[in-house]
């Protein structure tokens, strides 16, 4: 399996989400999936999406994926979207709250100070319901290895 | 703006603050009605949660109420219910929740600082479109949040919601030569957090002075962080264990948070006070280590602070205390014999307090035999800020009606901002509706 290491630079996974509020727990879901399989020169986090520790998390990396449950309307729970973003397609979606801030405004900063990966590549799922409580719903639950396989896919092929 | 001598405002999401809510102001000719902060963060119900769970899980369950400051959380959890069983946490174990705390502060003082309330003053919508007009500005903030989580790391486990806490301690310890390349980072990020107040001491203050009673944490001559006894400007002290008797808390109708009020002899009417950053520094300042005094001192503070738009300049100076505080306790560290303190559980009740960065954060446990947990109650610092809060914006939208009504709403949103209000904890916040009928 090949991991872009090139100058010691590093591929890394981020999980985003809250196990606590049912599907938002599925990225960190996915990144427990992977323990054990994904290359040892991947780094596989968890994070709550705060902008400043993302970019934190993902310094220096060649590859970025992020994995990440989100809303839609009408939603179709379970639905997988795959977005690979580079300089010139990224763009901040507009500050609300740093509990709120999306990937858009990681990526709206990341641009401004120069530090964004090599290659990013989104996983995101459609997410049920992101209520309280722990578990994932049955329609999210049950793509979690597919998302887990699209992942490692990715790490063995980054620029497809 | 309109020329109408009635007029309705609404500015829906207030950004850059932590969580959801919104802020009603009424007005009426030239005389400001009323002035509401909306909380509609769903109530959490925390307190609940924790009923019938054992005594050892607090610190872990009440980490996750807020994302900024766990460790706030998790330390009066853990003060709580050690003064409940009867146990004491001194000596290096103690030292290294002093170090723990150090971390939460100067990454949240970091954030809310650089990525938050800076590009109110520097005339920026955000962080990201002053980022772009203040890249080494903004690298700066985020060398400095690093070094935060770095500590949170090293000590925690994890930079969010740290998993090696536990009641009377940790679950491992730290050796000496662990905690020597968090030294060097932050003897590293220490003239970055002196830059830092110089940076912000430069900017433009409205003249505006609030009047509140101010309530902190004071700690034996030590500058207040992860422990101590309350004392307020008008001379009341009291224990942990005496809040409750001088912090009444009571619902609004507006608010899915309680609101919070001081009783005593020579308070306000209604009871408010303030916590946080002003209250601290105006109440502790000569407790501040010596590179954060000169700090203070070279931007200007004085012995005390009482214009929350000059917070920004306090959280800076309790930036460099919080890393020269950190450098003093890896400096003087040996490891304890035992990361966590034996505990006992028994039928008791038990007080636990810190200083968030926003503020007091008071814990109370009732503990049954068998160790669950009868009652908890949690009083966060933004909740009991709210009345001060809606007092200032009265105040300050008063003196400034003649503001045209997108100008009222931005100085507005970063008055609120100057409390860095985590609605997260309180909910039990931001949307903003000004109505001038």
């Amino acid at each position: 399996m090949t991991v872009p290491s090139a100058a010691g630079r590093r591929a890394v996974v981020i999980g985003v989400g809250n196990e606590f509020r049912r599907d938002d727990g599925a990225g960190p879901e996915v990144v427990a999936r992977l323990r054990g399989q994904a290359p040892e020169a991947a780094d596989l986090l968890v994070s709550d999406g705060e902008p400043t520790r993302m970019i934190e998390a993902w310094d220096g990396a060649a590859l970025v994926i992020v994995v990440d449950a989100v809303r839609a309307e009408p939603a179709v729970p379970g639905r997988l979207h795959r977005l690979v973003l580079d300089q010139a397609t990224a763009g901040p979606s507009g500050s609300v709250s740093s509990h709120g801030f999306g990937l858009g405004d990681t990526i709206g900063l990341a641009l401004a100070l120069d530090r964004m990966p090599g290659r990013l590549i989104v996983h995101a799922v459609e997410a049920g319901d992101v209520g309280q409580g722990t578990g994932l719903t049955p329609a999210v639950a049950a793509v979690i290895d597919t998302l887990a396989a699209a992942v490692l896919r990715d790490l063995a092929s980054p620029a497809r | 703006m309109t020329h109408q001598r009635d007029r309705t405002l609404v500015t829906k999401g207030l950004a850059r603050v932590e969580g959801e809510g919104g802020m009603y102001v009424a007005v009426t000719g030239s005389q400001v009605d009323e002035v509401r902060l909306d909380i509609y963060e769903p109530p959490r119900f925390f307190e609940a949660f924790l009923r019938g769970r054992s005594y050892t899980e607090p610190p872990d369950i009440t980490a996750r109420i807020c994302g900024i400051c766990p460790v706030a959380y998790q330390t009066s959890a853990c003060q709580a219910i050690e003064d409940a069983c009867g146990a004491r946490v001194d000596g290096p174990v103690a030292d290294l929740r002093r170090l723990l705390y150090c971390g939460e502060w100067i990454g949240s003082h970091a954030l809310h600082i650089y990525m938050l309330h800076a590009p109110d003053f520097l005339g920026y919508p955000g962080a990201i479109e002053m980022a772009a007009d203040y890249r080494d500005i903004v690298e700066r903030g985020l060398a400095l949040r690093k070094a935060g989580n770095a500590i949170m790391t090293l000590l925690g486990g994890r930079s969010i919601h740290p998993v090696n806490v536990r009641v009377g301690g940790f679950y491992r310890a730290p050796s000496a030569a662990d905690l020597a390349p968090l030294a060097q980072q932050l003897r590293d990020a220490l003239p970055l957090a002196l830059d830092t107040v110089r940076w912000v001491a430069g900017f433009g203050f409205p003249d505006f002075t609030c009047g509140h009673e101010l309530l902190s944490l004071s700690d034996q001559g030590k500058y207040p962080i992860e422990r101590g006894t309350l004392v307020t400007s008008g001379g009341l002290a009291f224990t942990a264990a005496e809040f409750e008797q001088h912090v009444i808390e009571e619902q609004v109708p507006h608010s899915t948070a309680l609101h919070a009020r001081l009783t005593g002899d020579g308070l306000a009417s209604d009871g408010r006070y303030l916590t946080g950053p002003l209250a601290r520094y105006s109440l502790n300042s000569g407790s501040l280590p010596p590179l954060a005094a000169q700090a203070a001192a070279e931007a200007g503070l004085g012995a005390d602070c009482r214009n929350p738009f000059r917070s920004i300049i306090v959280r800076a100076v309790e930036v460099v205390c919080a890393i020269e505080e950190a450098l003093r306790l890896i400096g003087e560290y040996r490891p304890p014999a035992q990361a966590a303190v034996p505990m006992t559980a028994r039928a008791a009740t038990g007080h636990g307090v810190s200083e968030a960065p926003r503020g007091v954060l008071y814990h109370r446990y009732e503990i049954n035999a068998d160790g669950s947990i009868r009652s908890a109650r949690i009083v966060p610092p933004t909740s009991q800020n709210q009345r001060a809060i809606e007092e200032d914006l009265r105040q300050f939208v008063q003196d400034r009606l003649d503001f045209d009504d997108e100008e009222l709403t931005r100085v507005c949103e970063q008055a609120i901002r100057n409390y860095d209000p985590c609605i997260s904890c309180s909910t039990h916040f931001l949307d903003l509706r000004v109505e001038r009928r």
